[in-house]
């Protein structure tokens, strides 16, 4: 376990860049997601056909496409990100950091906004009727009545989409982020012999952050289960 | 209608508050209301009944436009119902509705129901929304459970709550689509204990309703509709001693059977 031993620090911080790629993109897809969702259930008929060609388009192209797009062709289209320039400890997250984030959010937006529109469908009618009754406009019924109720039933649809996602990150790695599976493909390289521990090893670090993420899944699922 | 003129925003008693003019619906090649012409005076507790199928709650629901029309008009103290967007929802605020099915917002507690409408919509201060609520909640019986989740509550006490949602926002006038409908025999009795109140208070209300108890005891007006129109209105006597039409009086010798 050569590989441990001298290098249990670029273990580490592989899976560290892994576990921000995965938050950064995370959060912001759960936002995008939902402007998405609020776009394809609204009461703007030009929204929602832009919503729905949005999520049919970037749902059925592959993510290395959409990497590819973003790494290689944005930039002639003067969308660059060199301005990135943010350094944590000795883990750097540059431009090709947010080339990832980009791509990996805009491709898992599309599924947070599915696994949201699931949710918003399983929220009875009668739940928008009564809230415009009392006179909330379309914003309010939304953000007071709908969502946090589609959410709750968006739960276990969401931990999938997330879960996915923490393994998407990987991807990255052909794009030339140092994350986990760079750093693998380092080690094996290295230490060639030790290639079977390797290989668990990493895929160990995957499933300790899917467990958690599995964790907090189940435990809103329960804890909203009573309201 | 001409009484009114639109710098007196509040009718007077015995005006009307809402008018129904000429009001058509289809839905596909169902004609759901047919010409309907109704005028519901301030105070005024008018009565709807009739089969089902005869269009009784979709009138109702036009009132704040959860259903739109296809032709005709519907004022409401003398101001046409908006089409959409924020004035729509303004005019919502006005008319407090009940549904068959309560409909409380099940992620929230009954004392959050009904702060909701005031905190939301009419910017209230939470304290103030909390004691009015807190009133409101003593009022229909249901103070002590004010903390509890909606699904926690039996469906009477649920409609009580949904009742004290609705006057939480302070009404002109109160639409109950078939409130009862949907409870159990002997939880009927509490929430209509609850409408004969507001009834006497002088609320303005419109209920949809198989329950001729009710109409005899809180009623001022009865009216009956079969297949989308007015058939007959009359006052609750006159309706069930001496129907003048045929229709009306076999649906009532259907219903007075048992």
């Amino acid at each position: 376990m050569d590989f441990l031993t001298n290098g249990h620090n670029a273990y580490l911080e592989s899976f560290f860049y892994t576990l921000m790629l995965f938050l950064v993109s995370g959060v912001l897809s759960l936002v995008l997601g939902t402007i998405l969702v609020a776009c394809r259930v609204g009461p703007v008929a030009v929204l929602r056909v832009a919503g729905g060609w949005y999520v049919t388009i970037v749902r059925s192209t592959p993510l290395v496409v959409v990497f590819a797009l973003f790494q290689f062709a944005a930039p002639m289209l003067g969308i660059r990100f060199g301005w990135v320039q943010i350094h944590i400890g000795t883990v750097d997250f540059t431009s090709f950091f947010a080339v990832a984030v980009v791509a990996l959010t805009l491709y898992t937006s599309t599924f947070v906004c599915e696994a949201l529109r699931s949710g918003i469908n399983s929220v009875p009618l009668g739940q928008a009727e009564a809230a415009r009754a009392i006179g909330l406009t379309f914003g309010g019924t939304m953000s007071q009545v709908i969502l946090p109720q589609a959410f709750r039933a968006s739960v276990p649809p969401l931990a999938s989409v997330l879960i996915a996602l923490i393994k998407n990150t990987s991807v990255a790695y052909i794009f030339g982020v140092g994350e986990a599976v760079a750093q693998m493909r380092i080690m094996t390289n290295n230490y060639a012999s030790e290639r079977v521990p390797i290989f668990l090893t990493f895929a160990a670090g995957y499933i300790v952050i899917v467990f958690v993420v599995s964790f907090f899944a189940n435990h809103l699922e329960k804890h909203w289960r009573t309201a | 209608m001409t009484a009114i003129s639109s710098q007196a925003p509040t009718a007077a008693q015995g005006e009307p508050l809402v008018v129904l003019d000429h009001v058509e619906k289809w839905y596909g090649d169902l004609h759901v209301l047919q010409d309907i012409n109704l005028s519901i005076k301030r105070g005024e507790v008018v009565v709807v009944i009739g089969p089902s199928g005869s269009g009784k709650s979709t009138l109702c629901r036009t009132i704040n436009r959860l259903e739109t029309i296809g032709s005709g008009t519907i004022t409401l103290d003398g101001q046409a119902l908006p089409q959409e967007g924020k004035a729509l929802a303004g005019l919502r605020a006005e008319v407090g509705m009940v549904f068959q099915s309560f409909n409380l917002f099940a992620h929230k507690t009954i004392l959050e129901n009904v702060m909701l409408g005031p905190v939301k919509v009419r910017k209230s201060s939470k304290a103030d929304a909390e004691k009015r609520a807190t009133e409101l909640l003593d009022r229909v019986g249901l103070a002590k459970h004010a903390p509890k989740y909606p699904s926690q509550l039996s469906g009477g006490q649920q409609q009580r709550v949904a009742i004290a949602r609705a006057l939480a926002m302070e009404p002109k006038v109160m639409l109950f689509d078939e409130p009862t409908s949907a409870l159990d025999p002997e939880m009927i009795k509490e929430v209509l204990d609850v409408m004969v109140d507001l009834a006497k208070q002088g609320m303005t209300m419109v209920v949809v309703t198989h329950e001729m108890g009710f109409a005899r005891t809180a009623a001022d007006r009865v009216v009956f509709m079969a297949d989308g129109q007015i058939v007959e209105e009359g006052t609750p006597e006159e309706f069930f001693t001496h129907a003048k039409s045929e229709r009306a009086r076999d649906f009532l010798g259907h219903i007075l059977k048992h």
